[in-house]
């Protein structure tokens, strides 16, 4: 999504440079469009499989949409009394709710390490980068181990609670707010009497909203496609997320086979939400831009 | 999934790291298991969960539960493979295990030597008579200890395209010899056909060919494991197949892959070596070909003989983490030898059972409906299953079955030579027993 994102500004930047710049550079054109067909080939194919019925699915010409789709819906809620759109919801709650509280501790921490001054906040800010270093498939296992201790395996909580500290959110609040948010203007806000809960709510937050919509953009992204801490956290397949259920389609031993309209199907949906989310929040990124040029 | 084994064995490394990371998160409490099982009270209906992935389990398990007001059982749907492996060996060392987990065969040796399985053989020990020798022997590891009671099994049999065969004059194959002069005529017919293919992704089958040739792979006495995984007979199934993608009579390609769905659909694959579940495989991968197909018993070493592999199958376990390990036991026990049960597993979940009773009859008289132009289909596999030879599996398959995917990927892509894949498979195996810490003689 973010290629479309710099794909549709493209064209307006360009247009505005003066006559003699607007040559084609033929080469980068060139290069970015064969980018772009690869990264959108499989969308393709996703999007006319999942109009294929079982029988046309590998017998018909690839790119040739099918007459299933209809049928393949159909067939997708019928399973199991709609167990897909409970592991919709269930992405849904985790994406939602964890993005928006990572969000929330990632615009105050990044606030925080941005604007105040105090004892360890180096040593903070550097365990936090060793953080951002470290993918997140690596702490899967001991997570888990530690939610199982604390009783909380196989619980929503344990798939809610190790999404919402994002050590490369908090990073990226800290990066804005340091770059967005003038020092002189928390001054003035404590000149004239505001408390500093105050100060952060009503000067420095509205100010860090484009940096917070992107910090939960990323998470909601990274908690949607999660697949392993699910995985590995939930046997309940009625607490699984849509990645997770998906899966158990797709494997269900060697003498069933896998149930390859009903995934692809599933997979599509399952993108749905995420074009919705970029296409609707899009605008809050062009903002960023302007906010970008407050002087101080 | 390969990648996966190594980021979990990259989170288990980092599990110092990211303990002190989560510090403030972890609360002390007392060590608890999730799962209904440890909410059960005395007052109230034992409740056991069970992980299963078979298609429609959950409407098998209901007919327990409605006989069983005592002992209620949830089915939590789970992936198969070797995933689902780590996963239950991970939830059991946190005491987050289910009650019951489905096993197949070759992982009960992992399971039962990382402590996660209950020996039920005081509960369920009887039961040895309703299944063959070789498919018991798999449960008990060759011990007195019962750890799991057998569920389904999967005969290796001979599929092909009675239709194409007889188009390009090819005789069903007797013989593994027979096996690849049909490959190499169907190659001067039509050089676009292929026989079959050679797949490198699936070891399930390679060792269930190395097990119709006589191939023991682990042995132990005692605490002493051996492993002869490049075995004479291991040699000469992988020299075989080894030849045949060599001189191009058969494809190199993995199965279970678009591609793969594909050559079956349109004809440009003839012939599958698979295991009785073939039909739901071919429904679902090849729809276009419904009433074209024949099952044969496998090809033979020698003319005459009759013995075949296995490839797959799989088994109800009872764990340690379980609090109510009788009750787990009993409904195990039933699940896979009473007739209702049986029954429903043969219709719902596509098992073919693997008590030999069951075998015949029933809900098995009638053949697939893949494949209603071989009527006796049944009798014929039940016929088949019979000559099944003992399989010999040991603690650490998953890491022979990577090591499997790794070499003969390579060997088949490049057409090399399978014998020295083979070595590999064996040296790798062998050194990660003795870096697991397990005695190995040789």
């Amino acid at each position: 999504m973010t290629q479309d994102a710099t794909g549709v500004s493209a064209p307006a930047s360009v247009s505005a440079l003066p006559a003699r710049l607007r040559r084609i550079g033929w080469a980068p054109t060139v290069g970015l469009l064969a980018g772009a067909v690869y990264c959108l080939i499989p969308v393709v194919w996703v999007l006319i499989a999942a109009t294929k019925s079982t029988a046309q699915l590998f017998s018909t010409f690839t790119l040739f949409p099918g007459s299933g789709l209809l049928s393949n819906l159909h067939d997708l809620s019928a399973y199991r009394n709609g167990e897909f759109w409970t592991w919709m919801l269930n992405s849904a709650f985790y994406a939602g709710v964890g993005a928006l509280l990572s969000a929330a501790v990632s615009g105050i921490s990044g606030y925080a390490l941005a604007k105040y001054r105090f004892a360890g906040r180096n040593a903070i800010f550097n365990t936090l980068l060793a953080g951002v270093l470290m993918p997140p498939v690596v702490l899967a296992i001991p997570q888990y181990l530690l939610m199982a201790k604390a009783g909380l395996a196989d619980s929503y909580w344990s798939v809610l609670l190790p999404s919402i500290l994002s050590p490369y959110g908090i990073y990226l609040a800290r990066i804005y707010a340091a770059g967005s948010i003038p020092d002189s203007l928390l001054e003035a806000s404590r000149i004239d009497g505001a408390s500093e809960w105050r100060t952060f709510r009503s000067v420095a937050l509205p100010m860090m909203a484009p940096g917070l919509v992107t910090v939960f953009l990323f998470q909601f992204v990274a908690i949607w496609n999660n697949f392993l801490l699910p995985f590995i956290m939930l046997g309940d397949d009625s607490k699984f997320p849509v990645t997770v259920g998906l899966f158990t389609l797709l494997k269900q031993g060697a003498q069933a086979p896998s149930a390859y309209t009903l995934v692809v199907t599933g997979s599509l949906i399952s993108v749905l939400p995420l074009i919705v989310l970029f296409l609707s929040l899009q605008r809050y990124w062009r903002l960023d831009l302007l906010s970008g040029a407050v002087k101080s | 999934m390969l990648s996966m084994h190594r980021r979990i064995a990259i989170g288990l490394t980092a599990a110092g790291v990211a303990t002190s990371l989560l510090a403030g998160c972890s609360s002390s409490g007392s060590t608890s298991s999730a799962g209904a099982s440890a909410q059960a009270t005395a007052s109230g209906p034992v409740k056991l969960t069970y992980w299963s992935w078979a298609p429609n389990m959950d409407q098998v398990v209901a007919l327990w539960n409605k006989s069983h007001p005592n002992i209620q059982v949830t089915v939590e749907k789970q992936a198969s493979g070797d995933d689902l492996l780590t996963k239950v060996i991970t939830a059991a060392k946190a005491g987050g295990a289910p009650d019951l987990v489905q096993a197949e065969y070759q992982a009960l040796p992992t399971l039962v030597s990382n402590n996660v399985l209950a020996d039920i053989s005081k509960q369920d020990g009887s039961a040895s008579s309703k299944f063959a020798a070789g498919i018991w022997k798999q449960v008990t590891l060759g011990s007195n200890a019962v750890y799991a009671i057998p569920q389904d099994s999967g005969p290796l049999m001979f599929f092909y395209r009675k239709d194409l065969f007889a188009k390009y004059g090819l005789t069903v194959p007797t013989t593994w010899d027979q096996f690849a002069a049909d490959a190499a005529k169907l190659q001067k017919e039509d050089s676009t056909k292929k026989l079959t293919t050679f797949s490198s992704n699936d070891a399930g089958l390679f060792a269930g060919l190395a097990q119709q040739a006589g191939a023991s792979w682990w042995t132990s006495s005692g605490d002493t494991w051996k492993v002869a995984i490049n075995d004479a007979a291991t040699q000469k199934v992988a020299g075989f197949w080894g030849n045949l993608v060599k001189n191009g009579s058969i494809d190199n390609q993995p199965m279970y892959t678009p591609a793969w769905n594909k050559a079956l659909n349109d004809g440009t694959q003839l012939a599958w070596v698979s295991a009785v579940w073939a039909p739901g495989v071919l429904s679902g991968s090849a729809p276009a070909t419904k009433g074209k197909w024949a099952m044969a018993a496998l090809p033979q070493w020698t003319a005459g003989a009759n013995v075949t592999g296995s490839w797959g199958g799989s088994s109800t376990a009872v764990t340690n983490n379980s609090k109510h390990q009788d009750a787990a036991a009993q409904f195990a026990l039933w699940l896979n030898t009473d007739p209702t049960a049986v029954a429903a597993l043969v219709k719902d979940a596509s098992d073919y059972p693997a008590a030999s009773d069951a075998q015949s009859g029933g809900a098995l008289a009638t053949a697939p409906d893949f494949f209603s132009n071989q009527p006796d289909f049944y009798t014929t596999a039940a016929k088949i299953a019979a000559t099944t030879a003992p399989a010999a599996w040991g603690p650490n398959v998953n890491v022979a079955y990577s090591a499997f995917k790794d070499a003969f990927g390579k060997a088949a892509q490049n057409k090399s030579d399978f014998g020295a894949a083979l070595n590999t498979m064996d040296q790798t195996t062998l050194a990660d027993m003795q870096k697991q810490g397990f005695k190995v003689a040789g």
